[in-house]
C-alpha cells in the first residue's frame, strides 16, 4: 500500500533521513520506533508531503507520490495525526472535527462519520462545543486522532500519540488505537514508548540516526536483544 | 448638546469611512500574515477604476463596485501569487514587506505615469446632499459607507464563521501545517484571501471615489488611518477593526472641535500610543505583536 525505497529527506541543506526503506501492507499496523531526534517526526513529514524527498521515491497504492503536496496527498488517503495533536486552537471541538472531514472523499459523509467516530470517544462527545484549547492534554490527543478519523483515511499515521500525556492516559489512547486497528484501517504509529506499540503493531522499523537498522515482526522485536538494551531498559 | 451630537455623528461617520478601507487589511494580515503596504494604491487604484467607469459610462458610480471589486480581486490574487508567494520561504520575512513597499511605489508611480498629478473627480451624483435625521445633519454618501461598512463587517464574519471555505481560511490562520493535513491547499486559500481583502477595498473605493477627490497620492492619506485602525483593533481582528475604527473616528471628530483642528492628529495618535502602551496586543488581539508569527 505504501512503500518508501531509499529516500533522503531533510531540512534545507541538513540531510536527517538517509536512504530509508519501508513497506506499509494494507490491513497491517506498523510502527517505526526511534529515540529522540530518529528522525520519525521527518520521516512521516515526507510520506505526508510536508517535506520533500531529496532522493527515492514513495508510492501509495502504485502511485508515485513523492512530488505530491500535503493537501494532494491527504485527498489520496492518509491522513497524519501530527505529533503535539496540532489542533486549531480558536474552534471548537465541533469545528475541529468538521475541518477532519475536508478532504473530498469524507465531506459528504461528515455527520454520519462523526456519529460513528463519537461512539469511539465518548469524553469527546461531551465536548464538542469548547474551545479546543480548553481541553487538557489528553482530551486534546483524542480530540486530535478522532479529527484524523474524520477524515475517512486509508492509511492513518499517528506521530507518537504518547507523548506527554500521563500513564492511565497513554493506556486509553493506545486502547482507541487497537481498536482503530481492529476496524480495519491501515495504520502507521512512530513512538518511543516503544513497550506499548509493539504490543499494538504487526511489524516494527527501528530508526536511528535517520537509517532504518532494523526490521521484523512486532513481537521478535520485542525480544529482540538490540531493542531491549537500547529501549526497553532491560 | 446638539453641536455634540453632530460631532459624535461626524465621528461616526468618519469611522464608518476608516472602518470601510481597513477591513480588508487586517483580513489579510490575519490570514497571509503579510502586512500589506499596497493596500492604500489598491484603494486609488479603485477610485480611479470607480472615476473612469463612472464617467466613461456616464452611469452611477455605486453601480461601478460591480467591476471594481472583481478588478482588485483579481489584483490582490495576482499579488499573492505571483510577488508574495514567491518570497513565502524567504530565510527573512521582513523581504515580503520589502516586496509591498515596492508595489506601493510602483502603482503610485504608474497612476502619475497614466493619469497625471492632477485630481481625478468622480461625479457625486447626489451623494453630498445632506441628509436631516433628527437634529443632525450627515451626508447621504456618508450614510451610505457606514452602513455598507456594517453589512461588510458582518458579512465577512459570517463568512469566516459558517461557510465551508471560510473554516478552511480560519484554519489556514489557526495552525497552517495541521490545515494542510486536512487536505487544504493552503497555497490557494492565501491567493483567495489576498483576492477577498483586496476586493472589500474595492468596494470601499467606489464608495469613497464621488466623496474624495481621485490623485495618485490618495491611498496614502487613508492607509495610514487604516495601519493604525488595524493595530488598535488587535491585528487580524475583523470586528477589532470596526471598533477600532468608531474609537479613531470619535477622537478626530471631538478633538477637533473641542481642542482645534490642528491637534486632532496629535489626540489620534496619542490616544493609539497609550492605548497599544496599556495593551500591545490592541484591542481585541489575542497575542502580541511579537507572538504573531508568520
Ligand atoms: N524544522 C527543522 N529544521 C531543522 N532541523 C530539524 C527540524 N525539525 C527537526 N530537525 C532535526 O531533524 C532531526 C530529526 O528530528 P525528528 O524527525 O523530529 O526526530 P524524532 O521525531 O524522531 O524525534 C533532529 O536532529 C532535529 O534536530
Ligand atoms: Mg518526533
Amino acid at each position: 500500500m505504501l512503500e518508501l525505497k531509499a529516500v533522503d529527506a531533510g531540512y534545507g541543506a541538513t540531510t536527517i533521513l538517509h536512504s530509508v526503506s519501508l513497506n506499509v501492507q494494507a490491513g497491517e499496523s506498523v510502527t517505526i520506533i526511534g529515540g529522540n531526534g530518529a528522525g520519525k517526526t521527518t520521516t512521516l513529514r515526507t510520506i505526508i508531503g510536508l517535506l520533500r524527498p531529496t532522493a527515492g521515491t514513495i508510492h501509495f497504492e502504485g502511485q508515485d507520490i513523492s512530488r505530491l503536496s500535503a493537501h494532494e496527498v491527504v485527498e489520496l488517503g492518509i491522513t497524519l495525526v501530527p505529533e503535539g495533536r496540532q489542533l486549531f486552537p480558536d474552534m471548537t471541538v465541533r469545528e475541529n472535527l468538521y475541518m477532519g472531514a475536508f478532504r473530498r472523499d469524507a465531506r459528504s459523509q461528515a455527520e454520519k462519520t462523526l456519529k460513528e467516530v463519537l461512539e469511539l470517544f465518548p469524553r469527546v462527545a461531551e465536548r464538542l462545543d469548547q474551545q479546543a484549547e480548553s481541553l487538557s492534554g489528553g482530551e486534546q490527543q483524542m480530540v486530535a486522532i478522532a479529527r484524523g478519523l474524520m477524515a475517512r483515511p486509508r492509511l492513518l499515521m499517528f506521530d507518537e500519540p504518547s507523548l506527554g500525556l500521563a500513564p492511565i492516559i497513554v493506556e486509553q489512547v493506545f486502547s482507541v488505537i487497537d481498536s482503530i486497528v481492529k476496524t480495519g484501517v491501515t495504520v502507521l504509529i512512530v513512538e518511543q514508548n516503544v513497550h506499548h506499540t509493539l504490543n499494538a503493531a504487526d511489524r516494527g522499523y527501528v530508526l536511528e540516526n535517520g537509517e532504518v537498522v532494523l526490521e521484523d515482526a512486532a513481537q521478535a522485536l520485542l525480544t529482540n536483544d538490540h531493542v531491549r538494551q537500547a529501549y526497553l531498559g532491560i | 448638546m446638539e453641536t455634540f451630537l453632530q460631532v459624535v455623528t461626524n465621528g461616526l461617520m468618519l469611522g464608518g469611512l476608516f472602518a470601510i478601507v481597513s477591513v480588508g487589511l487586517t483580513l489579510i494580515f490575519g490570514i497571509v500574515k503579510v502586512i500589506n503596504f499596497a493596500h492604500g494604491e489598491y484603494l486609488m487604484i479603485g477610485m480611479y477604476l470607480t472615476f473612469l467607469l463612472a464617467t466613461g459610462l456616464d452611469v452611477h458610480p455605486y453601480l461601478t463596485v460591480a467591476a471594481v471589486a472583481p478588478l482588485l480581486f483579481v489584483l490582490g490574487a495576482l499579488t499573492q501569487r505571483f510577488l508574495i508567494q514567491p518570497l513565502m520561504h524567504a530565510r527573512d520575512e521582513h523581504v515580503q514587506i520589502f516586496a509591498t513597499v515596492g508595489l506601493s511605489t510602483a502603482l503610485m508611480n504608474l497612476a502619475l505615469l497614466v493619469f497625471g498629478a492632477d485630481i481625478a473627480s468622480t461625479p457625486a451624483s447626489g451623494l453630498r446632499t445632506s441628509l436631516h435625521i433628527g437634529p443632525v445633519r450627515i451626508l447621504a454618501g456618508q450614510a451610505v459607507i457606514f452602513c455598507v461598512s456594517i453589512a461588510l463587517v458582518v458579512g465577512l464574519h459570517y463568512y469566516l464563521q459558517r461557510t465551508q471555505t471560510g473554516r478552511a481560511i480560519r484554519a489556514v490562520a489557526q495552525n497552517r501545517d495541521a490545515a494542510q493535513l486536512m487536505g487544504i491547499n493552503v497555497n490557494w486559500i492565501y491567493v483567495l484571501t489576498f483576492g477577498i481583502g483586496a476586493a472589500c477595498v474595492g468596494l470601499a473605493a467606489s464608495l469613497v471615489a464621488p466623496l474624495y477627490p481621485t490623485q495618485p497620492t490618495s491611498g496614502t492619506y487613508f492607509v495610514l488611518i487604516a495601519f493604525v485602525v488595524v493595530v488598535l483593533g488587535g491585528l487580524g481582528s475583523i470586528g477589532g477593526a470596526f471598533v477600532g475604527a468608531m474609537i479613531i473616528g470619535l477622537i478626530d471628530s471631538l478633538s477637533g472641535f473641542y481642542i482645534g483642528s490642528d491637534l486632532r492628529e496629535v489626540a489620534v495618535f496619542g490616544v493609539f500610543l497609550l492605548i497599544l502602551i496599556l495593551k500591545p496586543s490592541g484591542l481585541f488581539g489575542r497575542r502580541s505583536l511579537a507572538h504573531v508569527s508568520p
